[in-house]
């Protein structure tokens, strides 16, 4: 370290004995401490002190008692939530629709990535860019309510289009089979042009040495993306899968809950939605917080596990 | 590479494909935006009999009228952008100082706080436990509830840490130390200055963030007049609440019932305006900030 060349001047701890050597390392850059001190206490207190709330998911909680006084009952609430018969139809709702998601979006977003990088025209190519990214600004409450609008059977422009090839388009939105296909493929639309920035980033990376090697061996362009491109991106690609794998507990809460209807909601409650319902609406907190612990221990273990498979496997694992 | 290599058929054909597809993911992006954009500048009863598809027809300004008279939008417009000013001005300030030290390498113990970030994106206490602390301390049905327990992304902070690790040298530290420069000053003087991007990229993305969420809002927020401008959108687009009759006092029952769904495309564009309309010339500090996230950290 440098240490040793800073004039001593400037600091002026005294008589150095190695006992203090802890303190001596944190005085010298307290400053920094002092800096940390305001983000670390928002983390502590909204991010660390609920964790020790999560008591209650083993208690009976009861507003007057509070989180530390209410009475003890155990597994209680587990057991009832692994007993409830609608438990392992939210579970396949959550996970069947994190998957269909990712198998999905996965191959578009790449396949958008690496038809922009064999694009050669430049303004076109800037521009399909521009385009494809935009509905990542728009909110879920505007996109759920523009598939509403252009799926409504009377006016919505999109049925009227359907209604001249003779499908029945009186109740999409409210159609229980159709719903993963819309909530997937509106995601589709909304964040293939932000997904494909990523790979390609990856794809403008990998050397041009390899791709002229490639051509001079006689490469088609198809050949080319399969042996050059494709194994260039995979790092990346692999790292957000994983990423993506391990959060497929937690689909997210705003899209699901506005496209809920009463009719649909035997495919549309996902574990999300369903602690929001039994906690805030219902005013279980108890039970709702149980449900919670349950997910985030799974999500826990998903995460842990994928990254390890990643691991274990030679591919770039998250940590 | 020269350009003007004839491309065997093969390459040809795929050359093809690659624009076709272009042009197909452009137009299937777009066309939405389109209508959306045309409908609410078209007569109502036009948009009610499938007239419009992609052009305005007959020009009209009547939702927007309608729109900008509404109290309950005005009222939401001005919350939401409170809240996105205050709460970018917050985390902006919050993540600078979760992550300058965190990037220092003489910062004993950054291992641990790193490491407490970190475990809030595995594991948290979630919904319940979170809302009663906040009852606890009172910020239930406050402003605050919005911009302060979200305040941290710790993705956020990772990537501005990536940013100070890279680009302020810590050599650059220690000719400051020597001049008599402190860590307080290093930050201001120094770091700041040398950040403009980043700072760019991570306000941009909780700007974002904050205009387009409406989570926090729904839990937190029972007081009509805090209501950020999503709810009130969820309300009027997707509950359909809304009493046609306040925002115009039209006396046919069609244009009546036009106006209550171009209405509804008005308040799409208004809503999601200030962003598309900001985003392109921003487009390379949100693509920076992709691209600084996918570094290992």
């Amino acid at each position: 370290m440098s240490k040793a060349t800073l004039p001593l001047a400037v600091h002026p701890v005294p008589a150095i004995r190695p006992m203090n050597s802890l303190k001596k390392k944190i005085l010298r850059h307290w400053q920094l401490y002092v800096i940390m001190m305001f983000p670390l206490f928002c983390l502590i207190l909204f991010k660390y002190v609920p964790m020790i709330g999560l008591q209650i998911a083993f208690k009976t909680y009861r507003v007057r008692a509070g989180i530390w006084n209410s009475p003890f009952v155990g597994w209680k609430h587990f057991i009832r939530f692994f007993e409830s018969p609608s438990t392992m139809d939210i579970i396949w709702n959550t996970v069947s629709l994190s998957l269909y998601s990712i198998a999905a979006s996965f191959p578009l977003a790449i396949l958008l990535a690496i038809a922009l990088n064999e694009a050669q025209h430049q303004r076109l190519k800037k521009m399909v860019q521009l385009i494809t990214y935009a509905p990542y600004f728009i909110s879920t409450v505007v996109l759920v309510s523009m598939l509403n609008q252009f799926l409504d059977p009377r006016i919505g422009v999109l049925s009227m289009m359907m209604q001249q090839f003779g499908i029945d388009t009186r109740n999409i939105m409210g159609n229980p089979d159709l719903f993963r296909h819309l909530y997937v493929w509106s995601g589709i639309w909304q964040s293939t042009g932000y997904s494909a920035i990523i790979y390609l980033a990856a794809l403008t990376g990998i050397s041009h040495e390899l791709t002229e090697a490639a051509v001079i061996d006689g490469c088609t362009r198809i050949k080319r993306i399969w042996h050059v491109d494709l194994p260039g991106i995979r790092p990346s690609v692999v790292t957000l899968l994983v990423l993506n794998m391990g959060y497929v507990m937690s689909v997210g809460f705003e899209k699901v809950f506005l496209m809920q209807s009463p009719s649909i909601l035997n495919v549309s409650e996902v574990m999300s939605t369903y602690i929001y319902r039994i906690g805030l609406q219902n005013s279980d907190y108890s039970y709702s917080t149980a449900i919670g612990l349950v997910n985030s221990i799974i999500n826990l273990i998903l995460i842990l596990t994928v990254n390890q498979i990643a691991r274990k496997t030679g591919e770039q694992a998250l940590w | 590479m020269p350009k003007k290599i004839r491309l065997s058929i093969p390459d040809r054909i795929f050359m093809f494909c690659v624009y076709f597809f272009l042009f197909l993911a452009m137009l299937l992006v777009i066309y939405p935006l389109i209508f959306i954009i045309s409908a609410s500048f078209s007569e109502p009863s036009n948009v009610l009999t499938g007239k419009v598809w992609l052009l305005p027809v007959d020009f009209s300004l009547f939702s927007y009228q309608a729109v900008f008279k509404n109290k309950q939008i005005l009222s939401g417009y001005f919350n939401s952008a409170w809240y996105t000013v205050v709460g970018t001005a917050i985390s902006v300030a919050l993540t600078i100082m979760a992550a300058f030290p965190l990037s220092r390498k003489g910062f004993y113990g950054k291992n641990v706080f790193m490491g407490l970030f970190l475990f809030t994106m595995l594991f948290s206490g979630g919904l319940i436990p979170t809302y009663l602390l906040l009852k606890n301390i009172g910020m239930i049905n406050t402003r605050w509830a919005i911009v302060i327990p979200n305040a941290i992304a710790v993705w956020l902070v990772i990537i501005a840490r990536t940013f100070f690790q890279q680009n302020v040298p810590e050599e650059l530290y220690e000719a400051a130390e020597i001049d008599g420069c402190d860590d307080f000053r290093f930050l201001i003087k120094m770091v700041l200055p040398l950040s403009g991007p980043i700072v760019a990229v991570i306000a941009l993305n909780y700007a974002v963030w904050i205009w387009n969420g409406y989570y926090d809002a729904l839990i937190y927020l029972t007081d009509q007049k805090k209501y950020p401008l999503q709810i009130i959108l969820r309300d009027i687009l997707i509950l359909n609440r809304v009493d046609i009759n306040t925002v115009s006092d039209l006396e046919s029952s069609m244009r009546k019932q036009g106006l209550a769904v171009v209405l509804k495309y008005s308040l799409i564009v208004v809503a999601s305006a200030p962003l598309l309309v900001v985003y392109p010339f921003l487009q390379k500090y949100f693509v920076k900030g992709i691209l600084i996230g996918s570094v290992k950290g």
